[in-house]
């Protein structure tokens, strides 16, 4: 699954070498930023490995039990109200940088999840529930309220609009 | 049914997932703290000059090419605002930092497409405007 995704070989190691370079460049320019920048780099690569962890478990598990007919049900074309819920909620708990969760979604995506709820699970990441306190430390408890509800609201319109364009290029496309 | 060869079968297709996934996974993280230490925080007072039209505009840009863990826009954002920076373009920074991603962008198109990654964060970069000016709007009404 994963693998017939990553067919392009080539690209995964362009950007590793754009990486590279970037750091090598960076050093000859300003070797204080390249430390503060490698410093930055272990100590974020350190901070993620739980994460990595639960993501492979999850993978895993989505290897597993997930079938196309669980995330028809659930997650597929068919799906409504659960299917958001699922979404939203998962965005929300999903802890990390975004590009951890790429392999678990391109996963559920190959396997029939809609979208749409790709783009709110994505959209959801905003506000993470262990980072209230620092949130509401910054800001305050009313800013904190109404950014999660318009976060929420907002990861479902945009899940809709999404799939709304993608689905007429396909159309148009088909024309 | 669970067996031995579906366990190891998942497994492997796990692993190999990741071993693909790794070397991305390494050059976004090395880009972003490339973007993320290069950037003195004395830019962005430079760049936030009050203005409610300009300012939603470059925190989204900024937040859409500096991304990384919500913490760091939430710590970054809360300083920004102590330094006088208006709260609609911190608003707006930190919706961005988490849902929009240039460096990671060609990441996403190689996982989940070309199509809906270019959609996904054009989308996710208006919102982000967007709900900065609704979040302001409603905290001034209340």
């Amino acid at each position: 699954m994963i693998l017939e995704k990553i067919k392009n070989i080539e690209t995964r190691w362009i950007i590793l070498f754009s990486g590279i370079l970037g750091f090598f460049i960076l050093a000859i320019i300003d070797f204080e930023i390249f430390k503060n920048a490698s410093s930055f780099f272990w100590e974020t690569l350190l901070r993620i490995i739980p994460i990595l962890i639960i993501v492979f478990l999850m993978l895993f598990a989505s290897n597993l039990f997930i079938s196309t007919r669980w995330i028809a049900k659930y997650l597929g074309e068919d799906s409504r109200f659960k299917g958001w819920l699922i979404a939203v909620i998962g965005g929300i708990i999903s802890s990390g940088p975004i590009y951890m969760w790429y392999p678990l979604l391109s996963d559920l995506k190959e396997k029939g999840t809609r979208n749409s709820f790709l783009v709110a699970f994505l959209y959801n990441r905003a506000v993470k529930i262990p980072l209230l306190p620092l949130m509401i430390f910054y800001f305050n408890w009313p800013f904190v309220l109404i950014l999660t509800f318009y976060m929420i609201i907002f990861s479902i319109i945009n899940g809709i609009v999404v799939d709304n364009i993608l689905e007429n290029k396909k159309e148009v496309f088909k024309v | 049914m669970l067996n031995n060869a579906s366990l190891k079968k998942s497994y492997l297709n796990t692993l190999n997932g990741f071993r693909q996934f790794f070397p991305i996974l390494i050059g976004i993280l090395m880009l972003t703290s490339i973007a993320i230490t290069a950037i003195p925080k004395d830019f962005y007072n430079h760049i936030f000059i009050g203005n409610y039209f300009t300012d939603p505009l470059f925190g989204a840009i900024i937040g859409s090419l500096v991304t990384g863990n919500p913490m760091n826009s939430y710590i970054i954002g809360g300083e920004l605002l102590k330094e006088g920076v208006s709260l609609i373009a911190v608003t707006s920074f930190i919706i961005s930092w988490t849902t929009v991603g240039i460096i990671q962008l060609p990441a996403e198109i190689l996982m989940l497409g070309k199509r809906f990654a270019i959609t996904r964060n054009i989308i996710s970069f208006l919102s982000a405007i967007l709900i900065a000016i609704f979040v302001t709007a409603t905290i001034s009404l209340i």
